[in-house]
C-alpha cells in the first residue's frame, strides 16, 4: 500500500494548470512551426502570430488563450494507493481553485447550465477516474476552450455502415465548425463504445502527441487519410484560406453493441493543453 | 495595414473592405453572452446604456485576470456567432464595429451593409499577443458578470481583419472558394 497524501496531489494539480495554460505543448509548438515554412500571404502571417503569442504567453506566464477552459481531469489510481488527509476529487477541485486564482487564469464556470452563475474558481471540474492495479496516481489535465468544444458532434452510425460516411461526417464537421473553431484545429475521434464513451475517448486522444503513430496500423492510415483530406478544404488558419486546416486527427476505437457504430468527433484548437502527473 | 480610430466615424467606416488589415487605436468596450442579454434588453425598455453606443466598437471577449500592475490578462476573440440574435437590435441603435471571430448570420450580415457598419475578426488564440495591445481597462457595467462585465478599453494598434465591409462583402465567402493546392 502507497500512501499519497491530497496535499501533494493539491499542489501538483495546481502547478499543472497554470503550466499547461501558459506554455504551448512542444509538439503543437514543432507542429506550427511547420505550418509556418509551408503556408503563404494571410495563413503564414496568422501561424506566425500564433507563434509569437506562445512565445509572450510562456515568457510572461500568461495564458495562451484567455479561455483557459473547464478542466477535465482523468485520473488512474492504483488498487494499492491510499490518499491520506482527505479525498480525492476534493483534492483536485482545491488544486483547480487554487491553480485559477494564482496563476491568473480566467473563472470560465457556472453552477447550473440553466441559471448560469459563474463559480468564481473555475470548479467543479470534469473528473474521470479509472481503478487500475498496482501503486501508481496519474492525474492527466485538461483544460479545454468552449470554442471549439461548441462545435464538437456525435452521431450513431449503422453497425452496416463503411469507412467513408464515418470519414465524411468528421470532414464535415471540422468544415461546419470553420473559423469558430479557431483552425488550425486538432481533431479527436472517438469510434465505438457508447454515445457518451464514445466523447471521452475523443477527448482523451488529445494527450496523444502529433507526430505519433496510432497502434492500430489501420486507424493509423486513417488518420493520415482523413488529415489529408481536411487540409485540402482549404479553410486554412482562422478561416481565411490556407493549406493549414488542421495539425492532427487522432482516433480512438473501441468495443461496442453488435446494434451500434457511435463516432464522436471532439473539436480543439492549436491551444490544446494537457499535462500529465505522476505520483 | 490601415491604421484606424475607434469609435469609428462615417468614412472610416466607408473606407474599410472585406479583407483590409487593420490597426485599430482608441476606445472599445468588451461585452459577450451574458452582457448583451443585458444590453439588448436596456435598448428594448429604452434605457441609457452604461456607454455611448452611436459609432462604438463592442469586442466580443472575456478576459483573463489581470496580473499586478498589468492592465488586462490574455484577451483574444470569442466566437461571434452566439451574440447574433442580439446583434441587429444594437446595430439600430447605433452600434457601428464588432470584433470576434467566425461567420455572422444572414440577419447579422444584412444589418451591418443596412446600418452602414463594420465587423472585424481579431486572431482566436492570440490570447496573449492581444492583450498586450490593450493599454487601459476600466470595469463600467454589470460587475457581477465577473469575465462577461462590460469593460471600457484603451486599444493601441490592435490587429484585425475586416470580414463584413458596409458595401455588402464577406471575406469567408470569397475565401471559400479558393484553392489552396495546385
Amino acid at each position: 500500500m502507497k500512501n499519497i497524501p491530497v496535499e501533494s496531489i493539491i499542489q501538483e494539480v495546481k502547478k499543472a494548470c497554470i503550466d499547461s495554460n501558459c506554455v504551448l505543448r512542444k509538439d503543437i509548438s514543432l507542429a506550427l512551426r511547420r505550418a509556418h515554412r509551408r503556408e503563404t500571404g494571410r495563413a503564414r502571417e496568422i501561424v506566425g502570430e500564433l507563434i509569437l503569442n506562445s512565445k509572450i504567453a510562456k515568457k510572461e506566464m500568461m495564458p495562451i488563450c484567455q479561455d483557459t477552459g473547464i478542466t477535465c481531469v482523468f485520473v488512474e489510481i492504483g488498487d494499492n494507493v491510499h490518499i491520506t488527509g482527505g479525498y480525492l476529487n476534493e483534492a483536485i477541485n482545491e488544486g483547480v481553485a487554487r491553480g485559477y486564482r494564482d496563476g491568473f487564469l480566467r473563472k470560465s464556470i457556472v453552477e447550473d447550465p440553466l441559471f448560469r452563475k459563474n463559480t468564481r474558481n473555475n470548479t467543479p471540474a470534469i473528473i474521470h477516474t479509472e481503478i487500475v492495479k498496482g501503486t501508481g496516481l496519474r492525474i492527466r489535465i485538461m483544460p479545454k476552450g468552449g470554442g471549439a468544444e461548441n462545435m464538437s458532434r456525435v452521431k450513431n452510425f449503422s453497425p452496416n455502415s463503411t469507412v467513408a460516411p464515418i470519414e465524411e461526417f468528421i470532414i464535415e464537421t471540422v468544415r461546419l465548425a470553420g473559423a469558430n473553431a479557431c483552425p488550425p484545429v486538432i481533431v479527436g475521434v472517438g469510434i465505438g463504445g457508447t454515445m457518451d464513451y464514445a466523447g471521452v475517448l475523443a477527448k482523451k486522444a488529445f494527450f496523444r502527441a502529433i507526430g505519433s503513430a496510432n497502434e492500430k496500423p489501420f486507424y493509423d492510415k486513417l488518420e493520415k487519410t482523413i488529415l489529408e483530406k481536411i487540409n485540402q478544404t482549404c479553410i486554412g488558419p482562422q478561416g481565411l484560406g490556407g493549406k493549414t486546416t488542421a495539425l492532427a486527427v487522432f482516433i480512438e476505437p473501441y468495443p461496442c453493441h453488435i446494434a451500434s457504430l457511435p463516432v464522436a468527433v471532439n473539436m480543439s484548437c492549436h491551444a490544446t493543453r494537457t499535462k500529465e502527473i505522476i505520483l | 495595414m490601415k491604421r484606424i480610430q475607434a469609435p469609428l466615424t462615417k468614412e472610416t467606416i466607408n473606407s474599410l473592405k472585406a479583407g483590409d488589415l487593420v490597426l485599430i487605436s482608441g476606445t472599445i468596450y468588451t461585452a459577450r453572452d451574458a452582457a448583451h442579454k443585458k444590453l439588448d434588453e436596456m435598448v428594448f425598455k429604452g434605457m441609457p446604456l452604461p456607454f455611448e453606443l452611436k459609432g462604438a466598437v463592442i469586442y466580443y471577449v472575456g478576459p483573463s485576470p489581470a496580473k499586478p500592475g498589468k492592465p488586462i490578462g490574455s484577451a483574444g476573440p470569442t466566437t461571434s456567432s452566439r451574440m447574433d440574435s442580439l446583434t441587429p437590435a444594437l446595430l439600430k441603435a447605433g452600434l457601428k464595429g464588432m470584433i470576434g471571430k467566425g461567420r455572422r448570420s444572414k440577419e447579422v450580415r444584412s444589418a451591418i451593409r443596412r446600418h452602414k457598419a463594420v465587423y472585424f475578426a481579431a486572431t482566436g488564440g492570440a490570447g496573449a499577443l492581444l492583450g498586450k495591445r490593450i493599454k487601459e481597462c476600466d470595469l463600467i457595467a454589470f460587475f457581477e458578470l465577473g469575465t462577461e462585465a462590460v469593460y471600457k478599453l484603451r486599444v493601441e494598434d490592435f490587429p484585425a481583419v475586416v470580414i463584413n465591409d458596409c458595401h455588402g462583402n464577406d471575406l469567408y465567402e470569397q475565401v471559400g472558394g479558393i484553392k489552396c493546392y495546385d
